[in-house]
């Protein structure tokens, strides 16, 4: 089976002894925590992994997905973190993106083309928000599941960064980059199926320009979970983007 | 990596187990009586919130997770419940925790097609009508097509009543049937109304049973039926470990990604382990007063139809 994190004992829930402290079994390891059997999350990866293509908009499915496959993935980036001085800050001071964190008015203040600027631009064009990112559930380490809420939160900046809409083949693009980047089933998966929902013509402008750019750029890039963004939001999108290694958008 | 998390691992438990028992020595102190919810330890008060607050939530999605987590075989239970009861045109049935419907739309198909019946057995019967007769008898059949038949459908919860009138108008039910928002504990009815009573897996989240029986019991005619059916405790020790790992593994897996909701469909497969058993639950039904209080096991007691009398 797949014992990512090998539990000591996975206990049964056979939910005979309903007097004891320790009912559910594990421990909630951070607020919003359910602790989940090997079994369980093979069945939560499987279905949400089904229902995700089945339902488009069931953007929470997309999320349980990346959480139940990622036990390989995220030590892996965790661990790219804690190896690179500014990736190693954010663990320690785990930021949050949000917009009662954020100061929108100095944000929108800012001048055009730098990176806090066009995410706040990004934001209104497509009308989205940061607060709607799902707090992790079935991550059952408390450092990784920061890792992943990191991964969610920065989403919206690489939508910035590669100048990626969040239409279907926007946010196609973007899984393709953030697969080479971070190696997580769920981006694999959402690069590899997602395509499925576009049309003919999109699909050809995917396979012929935008993916093999994405990937290039991908591999090209340093890991993006070791930029503190909240610290650069005055740095010009161009700059960071050379910095990091993205190449220009085509 | 997880060597190095065991230890820290022990340590929030025992700092939580520590936490939770001074937590609940002063809940205790503060709060009213104690109870549970599903495997947690709550108050009264807390638990009928929590109740209230699960069913809202699933409101939307209930009848499609009834489907998905029994595969259907909701439906059959509810129709070996209705054949149990077997009403008669011209009855008055009180369908307790209600909520979207299944019972009551089962009840009105029962009743009409049994009108149809008595109606067809008539006109076989009496070939030679008079015009007169001829006449009154479509009168009839214009206005009784249920016989006077009526479900009164009651509900603690407003989002479960308002999927079920959907549901209804959906349908096309309308014609005898009327929706009530009241809770089982304290029924908003006379006494000495209601020809049946039918609580289908609604009692086991009520708070108190025994005033949701003697409640039952004052509401029933002289002679009326008091018909509960819910899940219960499966006695075959085989069947019930591959029972339990349904429940706890797949469940609410299901509810996740069905419903998006993981804790409302653990709190559901916690409760039915919390739930008196066969024998006890009939002996609180006899408590309330009821007579020739039986039982039926359904899939080898997953789940079972409790009956008893008012005489």
């Amino acid at each position: 089976g797949r014992a990512c994190l090998s539990h000591t004992e996975p206990r049964t829930r056979d939910g005979r002894s309903g007097e004891e402290e320790e009912e559910e079994g594990w421990y909630q390891l951070y607020p919003g925590h359910i602790p989940t059997s090997p079994l369980q999350k093979a069945l939560l990866a499987a279905g949400s992994a089904f229902m995700a293509l089945y339902d488009p908009y069931r953007h929470d499915m997309v999320a349980v997905l990346g959480e139940t496959t990622g036990c390989l993935a995220l030590p892996n980036l965790r661990d790219k973190m804690k190896h690179h001085p500014e990736g190693y800050r954010i663990l320690q001071e785990r930021p949050r993106i949000r917009l009662s964190t954020l100061d929108m008015a100095k944000l929108q203040g800012l001048p055009d083309g730098s990176l806090g600027r066009e995410y706040i631009r990004f934001l209104e064009d497509n009308k989205v928000s940061p607060d709607t990112r799902m707090p992790p559930k079935f991550v059952d380490d408390e450092e990784l599941a920061y890792v992943i809420q990191r991964y969610r939160e920065v989403h919206d900046l690489m939508h910035t960064l590669l100048g990626m809409p969040t239409t279907i083949l926007g946010e196609v693009v973007v899984k393709w980059f953030e697969a080479v980047q971070t190696g997580l089933p769920m981006c694999v998966l959402g690069a590899a199926f997602g395509p499925i929902h576009l049309s003919a013509r999109n699909l050809q402008l995917l396979a012929t320009e935008l993916a093999p750019w994405a990937i290039r750029s991908g591999r090209n890039a340093s890991c993006i979970l070791n930029v503190y963004y909240e610290q650069r939001w005055e740095q010009s999108v161009a700059s960071l983007r050379e910095e990091i290694g993205i190449f220009p958008p085509p | 990596a997880a060597a190095g998390l065991c230890p820290y691992r022990a340590l929030l438990a025992r700092r939580g187990g520590a936490l939770r028992a001074l937590c609940g020595s002063v809940r205790g102190l503060a709060a009213g009586p104690e109870t549970h919810f599903g495997f947690q330890t709550v108050t009264e008060a807390e638990r009928r919130e929590k109740i209230y607050h699960v069913f809202e939530n699933v409101a939307k999605k209930y009848d499609v997770m009834n489907d998905s987590m029994t595969l259907g075989v909701h439906r059959l239970w509810k129709d070996i419940l209705l054949h149990k009861m077997n009403p008669s045109p011209g009855t008055l049935l009180l369908d307790v925790a209600g909520g979207t419907g299944d019972i009551a739309f089962r009840f009105i198909n029962y009743v009409r097609s049994a009108r149809e019946r008595q109606l067809q057995q008539k006109l076989k019967h009496h070939q030679n009508l008079s015009w007169q007769e001829i006449s009154e008898s479509y009168q009839e059949d214009k206005f009784k097509s249920l016989g006077d038949s009526q479900v009164v459908v009651c509900d603690i919860n407003k989002e479960m009543l308002k999927v079920g009138k959907e549901k209804a108008q959906h349908l096309g039910y309308s014609e005898g049937l009327s929706w009530v928002l009241g809770d089982a504990e304290e029924l908003p009815f006379d006494d000495d109304k209601f020809d049946v009573y039918t609580i289908a897996f609604g009692i086991r989240n009520v708070t108190r049973i025994d005033l949701a029986l003697q409640e039952a019991y004052r509401v029933l005619k002289p002679g009326g039926r008091f018909l509960c059916l819910e899940f219960s405790h499966v006695s075959n020790p085989l069947l019930s470990r591959l029972y339990d790992l349904y429940s706890f593994q797949v469940i609410p897996v299901l509810g996740e990604v069905i419903a998006g909701d993981w804790k409302s469909y653990q709190y559901l497969v916690e409760s039915i382990r919390r739930f008196p058993p066969q024998e006890e639950l009939k002996a609180m039904i006899e408590d309330a007063g009821f007579f020739k209080v039986d039982y039926q096991n359904l899939n080898s007691g997953i789940v079972a139809i409790h009956s008893g009398f008012k005489l």
